[in-house]
């Protein structure tokens, strides 16, 4: 198993020396192919693993890479990093299959594809790094060719908004690397697993506290939390389909992966102090999500930023999860990361496809009636803005349904009485959420082809294969995860319950 | 028994999907959306007689486990969810039977009988859950399905409006529902119901009044209860055998269910039960003045929806007995309003139009019709003898009896229940009259209205029987009540039973209200047949028509202040909170040239050099610390 931990990464990395050996041409299918390989080198993963103790590290490898770093090159795999590992070589493939005929098209699709396939290395790189400087080192690989892609391939204001987007996480990344040797220098090792079996022995509250504040500024700024989240919307709007996909779809949750594995796992009594902070940042987010959302929803906004937004609230919900520290609100908040991976790639694709067809993708620009003029497009709007809305049966429920039974009950010590007014704001977000998403419906699917004033809304194309190959899966997986949560959970909860100390 | 109440479910379920996925076909989605259902409800059947009034039921599977908070994938049989279980089945078949031919000249017909089929899939998941969640899930897809169904003609703005509202306002009760479930699962340690039942019986319920209160929340946003009400009416923009199925038979009464299912939370907390008569006796009274005034027939019968599930709720606030009773309103009720609407619908589409104004002397063109409907409304208004009336007689009864901790709530729902009586003798026998009496409107485009095609009467003919005769098992001396069992999912034995005959002094007075109602009515309407009895209300009227202008409040209260708040975030998000980065920026600018020019010119040296730097720093951190 260790040694397909290595091809995950390995089979990307070669073919990103392919694409340089192949005509521009093919750079986007080669892309596409090295997508699937990896995606289906994860699968194997899956009968692989030892389901009987999926909150053991599997697959474990430890090299030491740099001695005078103590750098390892460690990694494994448990039931926390699978479900995020296998989302994150699924949306990879699906971006770059749908990346063939779009951008990697044209002659700069040799450097579009080499940047994704880099991207997936930073991606796969930071779910199984058990080495703090590892990890960091994956991070970091990831800002690159996102700075990249926004920058070249993006839209609008791209240049500010690549900008922006690059120093803001690297700003939020340096306060990391300082909490990681903070974390070293009190601990003397930089390896995971055995600071996860420590489990904040050996360092006392006050210094946990300080390396939780450092690391979590870094996490919090690639989540993202309310009020650092404002880097979002800008490089969302600006991004190419694919690059929004993968940043909302995978970037976002490397910040709730942190939060989980190196907050509450290494740094429990630091997670405590700031746990009811963290809550509190995060519910205002739901709610002020929500809102701008709405505000996008009027004349003038834009389906992206509005997506976007709609990230911040759903993130918030991930963060108050993680914030009760109890077994149950980081399933939610680990199977909520993976439901918005799902749904917003799918969402962030609805959009990409409209901005193929109509070059636009302003609400009030695009037009109404969609289910007349391209039905499937329609349903496809529809099902994504149900599951985003968190209707039970689809997978948006079960993460909001969890993180609120964590802050019902939250962990020993923590403010009851504060959890549950952060509940009642939180249940004010879930009425505006589906508020918007409900009007985005009415505007786009909604109402009659042709005005009362004889203009009319020309059809659309419908779905075309290849959105159909690259968009169903998620569909189909929206509707598995809603339908029967323990393909998530089964793996999550016990691992959950070994990273918070309990007996293993 | 498990096995059929799982069998009753996942059929509909499996047309809906197969519906969806034929796509066009006609007779293949005809076969696939009526099929299933009949199926289904041979199940029900099978679950009815086969449980008999045993105790409650259970059958589970682990669905997902998190933390010590199992879901738990399964159904739990009780005589209360047997009962509802059929009632949902024989509407939704009779609805699917009526869809085949009133639907026909529906261009998205396949897409409706789907969406039919797939709510009452998650209609008899609420019925027959054995987990407060996977219930949760069943309501919240009943309320999507409503959504899409109201939203059945989204060319017209009112069928838009009205499906938001309808979705927007349950969802108001349903977060504090989903807060209520949540926090009585974590008190009793598992969503089972049993569990949390057994939980309550044996220790007691900490925060009953609060977790009671969440609840209740929810079960008035869904059976549409004063001030979550306003969504019922607008959802009439849906087709009418939509308005039959969900908005008056079965979805509107899960409300109803889950208090009664959930029944031993509310017992726990009495200011709550008379916080809930307070709701009933003024949804009641005030829906059924709003129905007076109503010229649009669709309207008429929501609003006398929105009343009678008001005495349903009256019901169950005056303790055990009425509970019993309310669920008997509730079953009798399902029937006749599915009758009612589904004969409204004959009647609109051959007159053409939902208005009263457009209709008239229909009694010798539509026989048929004519007779469903005096049935429906005979059953809605309380003639003795039909369904109705023995059911609101049992309610009104379990009030007069009312003692102790229910005094206070027995003497609300009494007097207002008395009130509402006479109110909706006067606003059916107004409807009564007006569609079928009286002289043919001249304005009429069509002079040779024939009665409906059969598909459409078969379903009014099954439904006529249970709306004339379902009422006389309360005579059945307290069979009735051993087969809804106890609050607690427990046997009832024979003996044990509570009698729900009608008797005694409510009788009386109740039979004199409807006289009055509806003689007063009739005499206003003899006077002058062309003109409206509504006109007895004066200036009031008008209020009463726009029912007291609570849309109004609701736009001023709720929706103006949340467009408001949005426009500010929105501008906050770019020109405060935004703001500090760029003056962050700005800053930097002004550091200096060399600052300056890596920042505006080669931002890619300027990474490089950050990264490295980073790096470095890390480097010679780590140099020190071994």
């Amino acid at each position: 198993m260790a040694a397909l931990l290595v091809l995950l990464l390995i089979v990307p990395a070669a073919g990103l020396v392919t694409l340089y050996a192949v005509p521009s041409a093919l750079a986007g299918r080669v892309g596409a192919a090295v997508g699937a390989a990896v995606f289906v080198l994860s699968l194997v993963l899956l009968p692989l693993f030892d389901y009987g103790h999926p909150g053991r590290m599997q697959g474990e490898l430890d090299l030491r890479w740099v001695p005078a770093f103590d750098l390892h090159f460690h990694l494994g795999i448990d039931g926390i990093s699978l479900p995020l590992l296998l989302l994150t070589t699924l949306l990879t493939a699906l971006s770059l299959a749908y990346a063939v005929r779009t951008t990697a098209r044209d002659e700069s699709g040799r450097s579009f594809t080499a940047l994704l396939l880099l991207l997936e290395i930073g991606m796969v790189g930071t779910f199984v790094a058990l080495d703090l400087l590892l990890f960091f080192l994956f991070f970091e690989i990831v800002l690159l060719p996102m700075y990249g892609l926004i920058h070249r391939w993006g839209a609008g204001e791209r240049r500010r908004a690549a900008n922006k987007f690059i120093l803001y996480t690297l700003l939020g990344s340096a306060l990391m690397l300082l909490g990681f040797l903070f974390i070293h220098a009190k601990t003397g090792t930089f390896d995971m697993v055995e600071l996860g079996r420590l489990h904040g022995a050996g360092m006392t509250a006050s210094a946990q506290g300080a390396a939780f504040l450092l690391v979590g500024l870094g996490f919090a700024v690639k989540t993202p939390m309310w009020p650092l989240h404002t880097w979002l919307p800008d490089a969302h709007t600006s991004a190419p389909t694919v690059g929004s996909v993968l940043l909302a779809g995978v970037l976002l949750k490397m910040g709730t992966y942190g939060f989980i594995r190196i907050g509450a796992g290494i740094l429990p009594q630091g997670a405590h102090r700031y746990a009811f902070t963290l809550a509190a940042f995060g519910t205002v987010g739901i709610v002020y999500g929500a809102l701008a959302c709405m505000a996008q929803a009027r004349r003038g906004g834009d389906l992206k930023r509005l997506i976007a937004y709609s990230s911040v609230g759903h993130m918030g919900f991930t963060l108050l999860g993680i914030a009760t520290l109890t077994q149950v609100g980081l399933d939610g908040a680990l199977f909520a990361s993976v439901a918005h991976g799902l749904i917003t790639g799918l969402l962030f694709f609805i959009a990409g496809g409209f901005k193929e067809r109509l070059g636009t993708t302003d609400l009030y620009t695009i037009g109404r009636g969609l289910y007349e003029r391209a039905r499937r497009y329609g349903v496809l709007v529809v099902f994504a803005a149900m599951a985003s809305l968190g209707l039970p049966g689809l997978a948006g429920f079960w993460g909001e349904l969890y993180a609120l039974i964590g802050a019902d009950r939250p962990a020993a010590g923590l403010s009851t009485l504060g959890f549950h007014a952060l509940m009642a704001v939180a249940g004010l977000g879930m009425i505006i959420t589906a508020t918007y998403l409900l009007l985005v419906v009415r505007r786009l699917c909604m109402g009659a082809v042709a005005g009362p004033s004889g203009d009319r809304y020309d059809p659309l194309p419908d779905l075309t294969r290849r959105e159909l190959v690259s968009w169903t899966p998620l569909a189909g997986l929206t509707l598995v995860a809603g339908l029967w949560p323990a393909v998530i959970l089964a793996l999550a909860d016990p691992a959950v319950h070994r990273l918070l100390g309990g007996p293993r | 028994v498990n096995l059929f109440a799982a069998l009753a479910i996942a059929l509909p379920a499996a047309g809906s999907a197969i519906a969806f996925a034929g796509g066009r076909d006609l007779r293949h989605v005809r076969f696939w959306s009526v099929a299933p259902i009949a199926a289904a409800l041979f199940a029900t059947l099978v679950v009815q007689v086969a449980h008999g009034t045993g105790g409650a039921s259970t059958s589970v599977t682990e669905l997902a486990p998190a933390g010590g908070f199992t879901v738990w994938l399964g159904t739990r049989v009780t005589g209360l969810s047997a009962l509802v279980g059929v009632l949902v089945a024989v509407v939704a078949l009779c609805v699917q039977v009526f869809s085949l031919s009133y639907m026909k000249h529906e261009r998205r017909y396949p897409t409706y009988a789907a969406l039919i089929s797939l709510f009452t899939a998650a209609m008899l998941l609420v019925v027959y859950s054995a987990d407060l969640i996977v219930l949760l899930v069943g309501w919240e897809i009943m309320g999507a399905c409503s959504y899409f169904l109201i939203g059945h003609f989204w060319e017209r703005p009112d069928a838009r409006s009205g499906s938001i509202k309808a979705f927007l306002v349950t969802k108001t009760g349903d977060v504090p529902f989903l807060f209520g479930i949540v926090a009585l699962g974590v008190q009793a340690g598992s969503f089972r119901i049993d569990d949390v039942l057994r939980h309550v019986a044996a220790d007691g319920l900490p925060y009953a009044p609060l977790i009671a209160v969440l609840l209740l929340c929810g079960a008035i946003g869904k059976s549409a209860q004063f001030p979550l009400h306003t969504w019922l009416p607008d959802a009439m923009a849906g087709p009418t055998p939509i308005s039959a199925l969900i908005h008056a038979a079965t979805m509107v009464a899960a409300g109803v269910y889950v208090v009664a299912l959930l029944y031993p939370v509310f017992l726990a907390a009495p200011g709550v039960m008379t916080l809930m008569a307070v709701i009933a006796a003024i949804t009641m009274t005030g829906s059924a003045l709003a129905a007076f005034a109503q010229t649009d027939i669709k309207k008429v019968l929501a609003y006398s929806t929105v009343s009678q599930l008001a005495y349903m709720l009256g019901g169950l606030a005056v303790g055990p007995a009425g509970r019993t009773a309310a669920v008997f309103h509730l079953l009798a009720h399902g029937a006749f309003k599915a009758l009612l609407f589904l004969a409204a619908g004959v009647a609109i589409h051959r007159a053409g139009s939902n208005e009263l104004s457009a209709m008239g002397g229909l009694r010798h063109r539509m026989p048929i019709t004519f007779r469903a409907m005096t049935v429906g409304l005979c059953a809605l208004v309380g003639v003795p003898l039909f369904s109705g009336w023995f059911s609101k007689e049992a309610v009104l009864g379990a009030a007069w009896n009312a003692q102790g901790q229910f005094a206070a709530a027995g003497g609300i729902v009494l007097v207002s229940g008395l009130l509402t009586v006479g109110l909706t003798a006067a606003y059916a026998t107004r409807l009564w009259l007006k569609m079928f009496w009286g002289p043919f409107p001249e304005a009429s485009p069509d002079d040779h209205r024939v009665e409906a095609p059969q598909t459409e009467l078969v379903p009014l003919l099954v439904l006529s029987v249970p709306a004339a005769l379902f009422g006389f098992v309360a005579l059945g001396g307290g069979a009735f009540s051993s087969w809804i069992g106890g609050a607690f999912g427990q046997a009832v034995p024979l003996g044990a039973r509570t009698d729900i005959a009608p008797a005694g002094a409510t009788t009386l007075i109740a039979l004199l209200m409807t006289a009055l109602g509806a003689g007063g009515v009739w005499l206003v309407w003899r006077r002058n047949p062309a003109a409206d009895p509504a006109a007895v209300l004066g200036p009031w009227r008008e209020t009463a028509l726009y029912a007291f202008y609570l849309d109004d409040v609701q736009d001023l209260v709720v929706v103006q202040p949340a467009k408001a708040l949005a426009r500010l975030v929105g501008f906050l998000d770019t020109e405060v909170v935004d703001a500090y980065v760029r003056g962050a920026g700005v800053g930097a600018r002004g550091l200096g040239g060399l600052l300056r020019r890596l920042q505006t010119g080669n931002v890619q040296l300027y990474l490089t050099a950050m990264f490295t730097g980073v790096i470095v720093i890390a480097a010679v951190f780590a140099g020190r610390v071994r």
